[in-house]
């Protein structure tokens, strides 16, 4: 259970993420700022206790692995590793400006802290999988996550990988599809019919977790600890969040994907993140 | 490299290929290696069924749902796993391409892909199973290795020197058993074009299935007083540069064989190769640009105009070319 002085942090983290995500977005002018923000607030459950990690060893073989299938929300994940000290926090302002190694999607081969390069959707999917089965068969107690999109879960080979782990019984893999309900092209009911991720689960032989608020660090840290529980089935944890979340003006865009960020809308940014404290 | 040429040269092996990568399989796992055989409802079709209740852990059957395959081969890879992955080559060279792109090749994982049954080999499973553009595909994404395997021999000796180097490899794979190509005495080095017969007048520089008829066609225009160098070109990326400008410089002509489409293969490879660095007749012995069908080997063989007779066909009009156009190639 969470205690308050936990989830005031957590709470705080999370408004942390937001900040350095629309500040290194702003710095390069653009960027793919809905689904970073959706998913501040899963990051900072998983980077504060949700996760075994230690940031000086980002290699260390017992540590929880995460793969961000939905690589795109790179900035995200960037802005939660230099606030945990795995690289100093100036690397954020060089976020897609070469010779950064803070590309878009994340690259393995460039940021410590990053367990799979992804940017192709569906793959990380897959290769969490793969790194959970690598974990079993090196008798190995770590927990792998892997992040997923609402859109993303259109690829064949999410349900590819989803049937494998379903029928293997990773119980030690735990999912999260960021439910933000918004695609490029419109929202994700109108492109794919109604995803119904809990029925799609459950028949790929998951354990589902449906989070009312997936923007809520409390009902997320429970998810997490539930799904931890579990036995026999890998977990999937629908997180029914908003595209943009926190930033009023992000979050009433149409299409909120990617886009420009000036100095000025920045600076607005925080000052409305720093409210949610 | 020089080659071995095996005494019983074109007689049929007894072995099966496919028997040849199992025990291989089997025996990276008994030395301790951290292989993982994994295969897309193909364990049957490659012979390594037989060991998935020995090794229940190391063989991993994924179903019939390649992207997923090859992503998890990456993932393992990740953990410091050795990961061969089988499909028939249209499916694990085609169907999982932007897999094998960016979760093997850009992530700059250690994954080795087999796509089994190249080009012709295909036979009776027709024209959707024949991979004719897996090399095309393959050879522009960075960092690839893509060899094409032509008997037992090079399976023996190969498999597990690409197991040993680190860096994601394409392995053309036929299933069946094929004549006899080396000496079992033959050692290989990735990179190393094989120099198999030595010769002046022309070069034909093969891969694959196309390595024997190279040889039988050698031997057919010895008759005819025309004397063929033949050369295996088993290591497609990296590409043997070196042994390419030599046989051009050497003997003035090439004809390359290889069993797959005349765009984007080999024969592209090698007039990259030769326009860039000594400038000779050259002449493609490969599949035209046209579907495949079904039908045996043999049929196949000659129906694309892949066999022996061909490639001394392609022999004689380079030579016509190199003797009789002066400046003009």
């Amino acid at each position: 259970m969470l205690t308050d002085i936990k989830k005031k942090e957590l709470v705080g983290f999370a408004v942390d993420i937001r900040i350095e995500c629309i500040k290194m977005i702003s710095k390069i002018g653009i960027g793919h700022v809905g689904g970073a923000l959706s998913i501040a607030d899963l990051l900072s459950c998983l980077y504060n206790g949700g996760m075994k990690i230690d940031p000086q060893n980002p290699k260390w073989e017992d540590r929880d692995r995460l793969v961000l299938s939905k690589g795109h929300a790179g900035p995200a994940m960037y802005a939660a590793l230099a606030l945990k000290g795995y690289f100093p926090m100036e690397m954020l302002d060089t976020l897609n400006q070469p010779p950064t190694n803070l590309p878009s999607h994340t690259d393995m081969n460039r940021t410590p802290g990053v367990d799979m390069t992804t940017g192709s959707l569906g793959q990380g999917f897959s290769s969490a999988v793969g790194i959970a089965l690598a974990c079993r068969m090196s008798n190995r107690s770590n927990y792998t996550y892997v992040i997923i999109g609402d859109g993303e879960a259109q690829e064949g080979q999410i349900w590819e990988a989803a049937m494998f782990a379903g029928a293997k019984h990773f119980n030690h893999l735990i999912a999260f599809v960021d439910y933000n309900g918004k695609q490029i092209d419109g929202t994700v009911d109108q492109i794919g019919g109604e995803p119904n991720f809990m029925g799609k689960f459950h028949s790929f032989h998951w354990n589902v977790i449906d989070v009312a608020d997936g923007n809520n660090v409390g009902q997320v840290w429970e998810a997490i600890e539930t799904a931890k529980t579990e036995q026999v089935k890998p977990t999937a944890i629908i997180l029914h969040t908003v595209k943009g979340k926190g930033w009023t003006y992000a979050e009433e865009m149409d299409n909120n994907h990617n886009f420009k960020v000036n100095a000025e809308q920045a600076a607005e940014a925080c000052a409305e993140f720093a409210r949610q404290n | 490299m020089v080659g071995r040429l095996a005494d019983n040269r074109k007689s049929i092996q007894d072995s099966e290929m496919r028997t040849v990568y199992a025990d291989f399989i089997e025996k990276m796992i008994l030395d301790g290696k951290r292989i993982v055989a994994l295969d897309a409802d193909l364990m049957r079709a490659i012979d390594t069924y037989r060991l998935l209740d020995k090794y229940p852990e190391q063989i991993v059957e994924c179903g019939i749902a390649e992207a997923n395959m090859v992503g998890m081969a990456a993932g393992l890879s990740s953990e410091g796993f050795i990961p061969f992955v089988h499909s028939f080559g249209c499916f694990s060279a085609r169907r999982a391409l932007d897999q094998i792109f960016m979760s093997c090749a850009y992530a700059k994982q250690n994954v080795k892909i087999l796509g089994s049954d190249p080009g012709v080999v295909a036979a009776l499973n027709g024209g959707t199973h024949t991979p004719n553009e897996d090399i095309a595909a393959l050879r522009a994404i960075p960092e690839m290795n893509i060899v094409d395997i032509c008997d037992i021999v090079m399976a023996t000796k190969l498999l597990p020197q690409i197991a040993e180097t680190y860096g994601n490899f394409y392995i053309r794979y036929p299933r069946t058993s094929l004549p006899r190509v080396y000496d079992e005495s033959m050692e290989f080095q990735l990179g190393k074009a094989v120099l198999l017969r030595e010769g002046s007048d022309l070069t034909i520089i093969a891969t694959g299935i196309e390595v024997s008829e190279a040889l039988d066609a050698a031997d057919e225009l010895a008759k005819e007083g025309i004397q063929a160098q033949v050369i295996d070109m088993f290591t497609i990326k990296p590409l043997d540069t070196e042994a390419i400008e030599l046989a051009a410089r050497e003997t003035g002509a090439i004809v390359t064989a290889e069993n797959h489409n005349m765009y984007g293969g080999l024969g592209s490879a090698v007039a990259e190769c030769l326009v860039e660095r000594c400038l000779v007749p050259m002449e493609r012995v490969a599949n035209q640009d046209r579907f495949g069908d079904v039908g045996s080997l043999r049929y196949l063989m000659d129906e694309y105009e892949l066999s022996a007779n061909f490639i001394a066909e392609k022999a004689k009009k380079v030579l016509h070319r190199k003797q009789h156009m002066g400046s003009r190639l």
